[in-house]
C-alpha cells in the first residue's frame, strides 16, 4: 500500500469532509479498505477511521429496527430481536464470510464494499470499471460472474446484506457535507453498470450513513422469511448465488411477497414477476417452483456461468418454501 | 575404520496378524536386533503428544519468518508482469534513490526472457518491508512482449506461441508397453474383445502447494575467529543440506562457512527442496548490503512462483473380460509450465493385462511444476481408481470384489476388509443413484473407493545421529535434517529413547542445523524410514557407550548390564538396578557422545511397497451440484508406528490435501492476459472446518523389516485415493461420473444434466 496519513475523527460529517474534501479513504470495520490498499486499487492521501465517532454500532430493535453503520455483522448475525424480527438479516450476516471477517466486517462496509471480480481486483489488469475498454471477465473467466445486468461489466454485487435488507424495504439515512440529511432506499442506493460503470452506489463524495432502518410496516403481520446461499466451500467462501425471501401469509395463502437475489447482478436483484406469481397463491412445491424459474427468466449467462440458473432455481425454490414454512 | 563382520545372523517375525512370516537377516557384531513383531515396546506405538506441540500451539517456535535481527533488511522480488518475453531495459535507480533502500540486485540482464508472469527479474532491500515494497515497485522493467499461451489448449495446437526455446511446446512422447512384447495391434484386439469397455476422457487440474508458510529465508553474515566470512541463514525447508548445498555453491564458499537452520517450518509438500530464489535473494543482499536480510515471499508470489502439480488430460481405453483387466491404454498429457514435466501414474496398483501409457508435456508460459506429494499419483488415482469402478459396473461387479480380483497385494485385502466394516459397505447403492443410501430426496449419498501404495523408501545415505548423555540425566539426539511438520523430530525422540532405554521424558532432538550430522531431505516419504532407523542405531549405540563408560565405576562387566525402562540394570539379576539418575551422575564430569551412521536397509523384509484404501462417503446436493464429503475411512499400514498421534496426523492431512484437490483446488489463469486470477487463498480455494468430513483414520500394524526400525514412510500414499474414492462416491450417490478436476457444483449439474436432468 501507499503511504497516507491515519486520522481518526469523532464525528461522521469530520470524516465525510474529510472524505470529499482531501479524498480520505474512510475506514469503518477496514476489511475491504486494506484490500484496496494492499492491491493499490485505492492510493488515498489519507486514510480515516470513524472508529471513536460514538453511538455507530447499536442496533435498536422496537416495532422497527435501527442498524448502526458500524454494528458488525457478527453482532448483527447474533442478535435475538433482529432474528426473530427479521430472520433473513440476521442469517444474511452470518453467512458471510468466516468469524474472522464478520467480527470486523461492519454492515455499513458490507453495503459499500466494491466488487470482489478478480479481474477488477488485480492492479495489473485494466476492466472497463476502473475505465479500461472492456469487461475482461466477457471473454475470460466468467464462472463466478453476473447473469443478468452483465452486457457492459458483470460483477455481482458481492452483499449478502443488501438482498435481505431489500426485501424488507429497509432504508439507510446518511448525512452529507455541510449536514444535509437524506434517506434512501436499499433498493435504489446501488447503481448498475449502465447508469455509471464506476460506481456501484449513489451516496456523493463524503456522504456518511447514519444508520440502516428497517420500517415496522415490514416487519408487521409476522412477515416470515429466509435466507438462502450456495457455495462451493462452506467455510469462507464467497456465494455462488444467494436469495433473501419475505412472504407476508394469511395461513397458507401468501398475502405479499419479496424476493431479492444477490451474487448474480452488478446490483441485488429484486424479482417482481416472481413475487406476483406467488401473491395470492397457496404456498406449495408447485408454486415455488413457478416462482423460482420465473425469477431466472431473462438471464443471461456467459460462457462459463450457466449452471447458476438451474442452481438459483432450487436455491430460490428452497428459500420460497423455508420462508413459508413448508421445509 | 575397521571392517564390519556381518556374520550375525537374526530371524525376524514380519507381517500382520493373520500373514505372519519368518526372515532371516545379517548383522553387524554391534547392531541391535531390529525390531519386528516379537519386539517389547515401551514407548512405540502408543499415542505420544509431539515433542514440540507445547512449543507451536504457544508461538515459541520460531520459523524462519519469525527470525529478526538488529538492523535486519527486507527483501522484495520485482516480478515480471506479462507471461512471455525479453526484457529491453531495466532500471533500478529509482529504487536505489529511496531513502532506506540498501541494496538492489538484477535477477536477470538485458535480452534475457520471461517466461511466466511472476518470473524474478530483480530484488531490492530496504529498511523495512514496506520501504521494500515502494523500491520494488519504482524499478522499471521494460520488454519486448511476445504472445503467450497459458492453457495447455493453446500451448499445443499449431502456430502456438512459443513459451521458451526450440520450435514447439510439446515434449517428445514416451510409449511404455507392459509387458513390452505386447504390439499395439494386441492392444487394439484385447479393447475389442473385452466384456466390459470404457472409454472416456479424464482431467486434472493444476494445483498449487499453497503451504502456510511461504518459501524464503533469512540471510546473515559474520565472521569467524580468523576473520573469514560466514553466512547464516534460516531457511523455510524440507531440505536442510541441499540449501546448504546451494548457498555454497551459488556463493563460492566452503561447507564449513555456512551453516543452515530450520528447527521449524510451515509446510513443503514437496516445493521446498534446495536454495531457493528468495534465499539466494537473501543471501546475496545480506551481503551486498552489510546486513542480516530477511526475504520470504507473499502469497501472491507462492502461488505464482512457488511451484505447482501439474494438470493432466487422461484419454483413456480400458477392458476387462470375466473379472480381470485385460488392457489399460491412455494417452495422457498435461503442463507443468514453462519447465514442462507433466507425468502422471496410475498403473502401480492392479494387473492391468496389456497396458500402454503414452505421455508428454506441454510447455506453457506458467510458473514451474516442482515436486508436490506422491507427483504424478493422485492425478493419475483419480483417473484409474474411476476406470476401475466404471468396468466393475458394466461386469456387475461389487468395485472392491472387482479390485481384489487385480490386486495381489495382501495387505490391502486386510485394509479393505477393515475399511468396509468401518464405513459399513452393506449400505452402498447397488446401482448409481439408486437405493436406499441415495434416497429419495434431492440430497443423494453414495459410498466410493480408492486404493494407494507407495514405496519402502527410506535408505543409509550418510544419515548420522548424534546422541549426547549428560551427568545431570539428560539426553539430546541432533541431525541436521528438519521437521517439516510431520512429527519428524517426535519419532526420532521415540526411536532413540526406546533404543536406548532412558525415560522418555528426559530425552530432547534438536534438529535443523547442518553443522549436526547428515539427514535427509523430505521428499519420498523418506524421513520417517531413514531417521527412525538412524535413531534406534544411535541409541543403541549411546547405550553400549554409556554402560561401557558406567560399568566401570559400577565395577560390573558392562556386557552383563542393559537399561530398560529408565533403569539400568544387572541382566542376569535384575534386581539389582540404578535408577536412570543415579546411573548419569556417575558420569561425573563426563558426558557420553556418540555419533553413529544408520544401518543399510534390510533387502529380506516382507513387503517392497506399502498399502492403503480410502474410502469416501459424500452427500450430493443434486439441485445445487454442491458435493459434501461425509466421511472418508483410511486405513494405511507403514510399518511399525512409532507414535499413533503423528502417524493418525499424516492420514489426516493426507485426506484433507486430498479432498481439497478433490473439490476445491484449481489455479485458474486468463488465457488473454496470461495472469493468475485467483492468486490468494480467497478465490484458491482451500477447504476450511465447515468443510471437513468425519476422518476415521486407521493404522494398520505390519512390521516390515525393511530397515532396523521397521518404519515406512506416510506422507504420499495417504493423499493418492481420496479424490478417486470421492469421484466413485458421487457416483455411486448419482449415478452419473464427474470426469474433471476439482468437482465444482457447475460440473455436477452438467453431469446431471446431460444424464437427463436432475432428480
Amino acid at each position: 500500500m501507499n503511504r497516507f496519513e491515519y486520522l481518526e475523527v469523532t464525528t461522521l460529517e469530520m470524516a465525510g469532509k474529510l472524505a470529499a474534501e482531501k479524498g480520505a479513504a474512510v475506514r469503518a470495520g477496514g476489511v475491504d479498505v486494506q484490500d484496496l490498499l494492499k492491491e493499490h486499487l485505492i492510493e488515498p492521501a489519507s486514510v480515516v477511521s470513524i472508529r471513536n465517532v460514538p453511538n455507530l454500532q447499536e442496533i435498536k430493535a422496537g416495532e422497527n429496527i435501527s442498524i448502526g453503520p458500524r454494528v458488525t455483522l457478527a453482532q448483527l448475525a447474533a442478535d435475538r430481536a433482529v432474528a426473530s424480527k427479521a430472520r433473513a438479516i440476521a442469517i444474511s450476516a452470518g453467512e458471510a464470510a468466516s468469524p474472522q471477517i464478520r467480527n470486523q466486517a461492519t454492515c455499513a462496509g458490507n453495503l459499500l464494499q466494491r466488487p470482489r471480480c478478480w479481474y477488477f481486483r488485480n492492479e495489473e489488469l485494466l476492466c472497463a470499471r476502473k475505465g479500461g475498454p472492456e469487461c475482461l471477465a466477457h471473454d475470460g473467466e466468467n464462472q463466478y460472474h453476473a447473469i443478468f445486468g452483465n452486457k457492459n461489466c458483470a460483477i455481482v454485487h458481492p452483499s449478502n446484506l443488501a438482498p435481505a435488507l431489500i426485501a424488507f424495504d429497509a432504508t439507510v439515512k446518511t448525512v452529507k457535507v455541510g449536514g444535509a440529511r437524506r434517506e434512501i432506499s436499499v433498493a435504489a442506493l446501488f447503481v448498475t453498470p449502465e447508469t455509471d460503470i464506476h460506481k456501484e452506489h449513489v451516496l456523493e463524495p463524503g456522504e456518511m450513513m447514519e444508520s440502516i432502518e428497517v420500517p415496522a410496516a415490514a416487519l408487521a403481520g409476522g412477515a416470515k422469511s429466509a435466507f438462502a446461499v450456495v457455495r462451493e466451500k462452506q467455510t469462507y467462501d464467497w456465494p455462488l448465488l444467494c436469495a433473501a425471501v419475505k412472504l407476508t401469509m394469511d395461513g397458507k395463502n401468501i398475502k405479499d411477497a419479496r424476493i431479492v437475489l444477490g451474487a448474480v447482478c452488478p446490483v441485488p436483484l429484486r424479482r417482481e414477476n416472481a413475487e406476483k406469481l406467488l401473491i395470492g397463491k397457496s404456498l406449495d412445491e408447485s408454486a415455488a417452483r413457478v416462482a423460482a424459474t420465473a425469477a431466472f427468466d431473462g438471464a443471461t449467462p456467459l460462457a462459463q456461468n450457466g449452471y447458476k440458473v438451474p442452481m438459483g432455481i432450487a436455491m430460490l425454490m428452497r428459500a420460497i418454501l423455508e420462508a413459508g414454512g413448508l421445509s | 575404520m575397521t571392517k564390519k563382520n556381518y556374520d550375525r545372523e537374526e530371524t525376524l517375525k514380519l507381517g500382520f496378524a493373520g500373514n505372519v512370516v519368518e526372515k532371516k537377516v545379517k548383522l553387524a557384531d554391534d547392531q541391535a536386533k531390529p525390531w519386528d513383531l516379537d519386539t517389547k515396546f515401551q514407548y512405540a506405538g502408543k499415542h505420544i503428544p509431539r515433542f514440540d506441540g507445547l512449543a507451536k500451539a504457544s508461538g515459541r517456535a520460531k520459523y524462519s519468518y519469525d527470525m529478526n535481527f538488529p538492523g535486519m533488511l527486507h527483501a522484495r522480488i520485482v516480478r515480471a508482469n506479462i507471461p512471455n518475453g525479453k526484457i529491453t531495459d531495466i532500471d533500478v535507480s529509482g529504487a536505489e534513490a529511496i531513502p532506506g533502500v540498501k541494496a538492489t540486485m538484477l535477477l536477470k540482464k538485458v535480452g534475457d526472457r520471461v517466461r511466466f508472469d511472476g518470473e524474478g527479474v530483480a530484488a531490492v532491500c530496504a529498511t523495512n518491508l514496506e520501504i521494500a515494497e515502494d523500491a520494488m515497485r519504482a524499478v522499471v522493467v521494460t520488454y519486448e512482449k511476445m504472445a503467450h499461451a497459458v492453457i495447455v489448449d493453446d500451448a499445443s495446437k499449431d502456430g502456438a506461441p512459443i513459451v521458451d526455446k526450440g520450435d514447439t511446446n510439446k515434449s517428445p512422447e514416451s510409449v511404455n508397453i507392459n509387458p513390452r512384447e505386447v504390439s499395439e495391434d494386441e492392444i487394439n484386439k484385447r479393447f475389442a474383445a473385452a466384456d466390459a469397455k470404457v472409454e472416456a476422457t479424464y482431467r486434472t487440474q493444476v494445483q498449487t502447494h499453497s503451504a502456510l508458510e511461504t518459501h524464503g529465508g533469512v540471510a546473515k553474515w559474520d565472521k569467524d575467529s580468523s576473520g573469514n566470512p560466514t553466512l547464516t541463514v534460516w531457511a523455510s525447508t524440507q531440505g536442510s543440506f541441499s540449501v546448504l548445498d546451494g548457498l555454497c555453491g551459488n556463493l563460492k564458499l566452503d561447507r564449513s562457512q555456512v551453516e543452515v537452520i530450520c528447527e521449524y517450518m510451515g509446510g513443503g509438500f514437496g516445493a521446498k527442496f534446495g536454495a531457493d530464489q528468495p534465499t539466494l535473494v537473501a543471501a546475496n543482499l545480506a551481503k551486498k548490503a552489510g546486513a542480516p536480510v530477511k526475504c520470504m515471499l507473499n502469497r501472491k508470489e507462492e502461488h505464482l512462483a512457488g511451484g505447482n502439480r501439474p494438470d493432466s488430460i487422461h484419454h483413456v481405453r480400458a477392458g476387462a473380460t470375466d473379472g480381470k483387466i485385460v488392457v489399460f491404454d491412455v494417452t495422457n498429457y498435461g503442463t507443468g509450465g514453462y519447465t514442462g514435466g507433466a507425468g502422471a501414474r496410475n498403473i502401480m496398483i492392479y494387473d492391468m493385462g496389456a497396458s500402454r501409457k503414452v505421455e508428454y508435456a506441454v510447455k506453457t508460459n506458467c510458473g514451474p511444476a516442482t515436486a508436490m506429494r506422491a507427483p504424478g499419483h493422485p492425478q493419475g488415482s483419480f483417473v484409474l481408481e474411476q476406470v476401475v469402478d466404471e468396468l466393475a459396473e458394466k461386469l456387475n461387479m461389487d468395485p472392491i470384489e472387482f479390485r481384489l480380483k487385480n490386486d495381489r497385494y495382501p495387505m490391502r485385502k486386510a485394509q479393505y476388509e477393515k475399511a468396509m466394516e468401518l464405513i459399513d459397505w452393506s449400505r452402498r447403492n447397488k446401482k448409481g443413484g439408486e437405493g436406499a443410501l441415495a434416497g429419495t430426496g434431492p440430497k443423494k449419498r453414495g459410498l466410493g473407493v480408492g486404493a494407494s501404495t507407495w514405496g519402502q523408501n527410506g535408505n543409509r545415505d550418510g544419515t548420522a545421529m548424534a546422541v549426547i548423555i549428560n551427568a545431570d540425566g539428560g539426553v539430546e539426539v541432533r541431525n541436521g535434517c528438519q521437521d517439516i511438520g510431520t512429527g519428524t523430530r517426535t519419532i526420532i525422540g521415540i526411536c532413540a529413547a526406546e533404543a536406548l532405554g532412558c525415560p522418555l521424558e528426559n530425552m530432547k532432538v534438536r534438529l535443523g542445523h547442518t553443522r549436526d550430522p547428515y539427514g535427509p531431505a523430505s521428499g519420498g516419504s523418506v524421513t520417517a524410514p531413514t531417521v527412525t532407523a538412524a535413531a534406534k542405531d544411535a541409541g543403541h549405540a549411546a547405550k553400549l557407550a554409556f554402560l561401557d563408560k558406567i560399568s566401570k565405576k559400577l565395577s560390573v562387566d558392562a556386557a552383563k548390564l542393559d537399561i530398560s525402562l529408565g533403569k539400568v540394570f544387572v541382566k542376569d539379576d535384575p534386581a539389582k538396578s540404578w535408577n536412570w539418575h543415579d546411573a548419569c551422575k556417575l558420569l561425573g564430569v563426563e558426558t557420553v557422545e556418540v555419533t553413529k551412521e544408520r544401518s543399510d536397509n534390510f533387502r529380506a523384509n516382507f513387503s517392497g511397497q506399502v498399502g492403503g484404501v480410502q474410502i469416501a462417503e459424500v452427500e450430493v446436493d443434486t439441485e445445487t451440484g454442491v458435493v459434501r464429503v461425509i466421511k472418508v475411512v483410511a486405513v494405511h499400514d507403514a510399518g511399525l508406528v512409532i507414535d499413533r498421534l503423528t502417524f493418525e496426523s499424516q492420514i489426516l492431512g493426507g485426506v484433507i490435501q486430498g479432498m481439497s484437490f478433490a473439490l476445491f483446488e484449481n489455479r485458474v489463469m486468463d488465457r488473454k492476459s496470461g495472469k493468475m486470477l485467483n492468486n490468494n487463498l480467497e478465490s484458491y480455494k482451500i477447504p476450511g472446518s465447515l468443510d471437513m468430513p468425519e476422518i476415521v483414520t486407521v493404522a494398520f500394524d505390519i512390521s516390515n523389516g525393511h530397515n532396523s526400525a521397521g518404519v515406512a514412510g506416510l506422507g504420499e500414499p495417504t493423499v493418492i485415493p481420496t479424490a478417486g474414492a470421492i469421484a466413485n462416491a458421487i457416483a455411486n450417490a448419482t449415478g452419473v461420473r464427474v470426469r474433471s478436476l476439482p468437482m465444482t457444483p457447475d460440473k455436477v449439474l452438467a453431469a446431471l444434466a446431460a444424464k437427463g436432468g436432475s432428480r
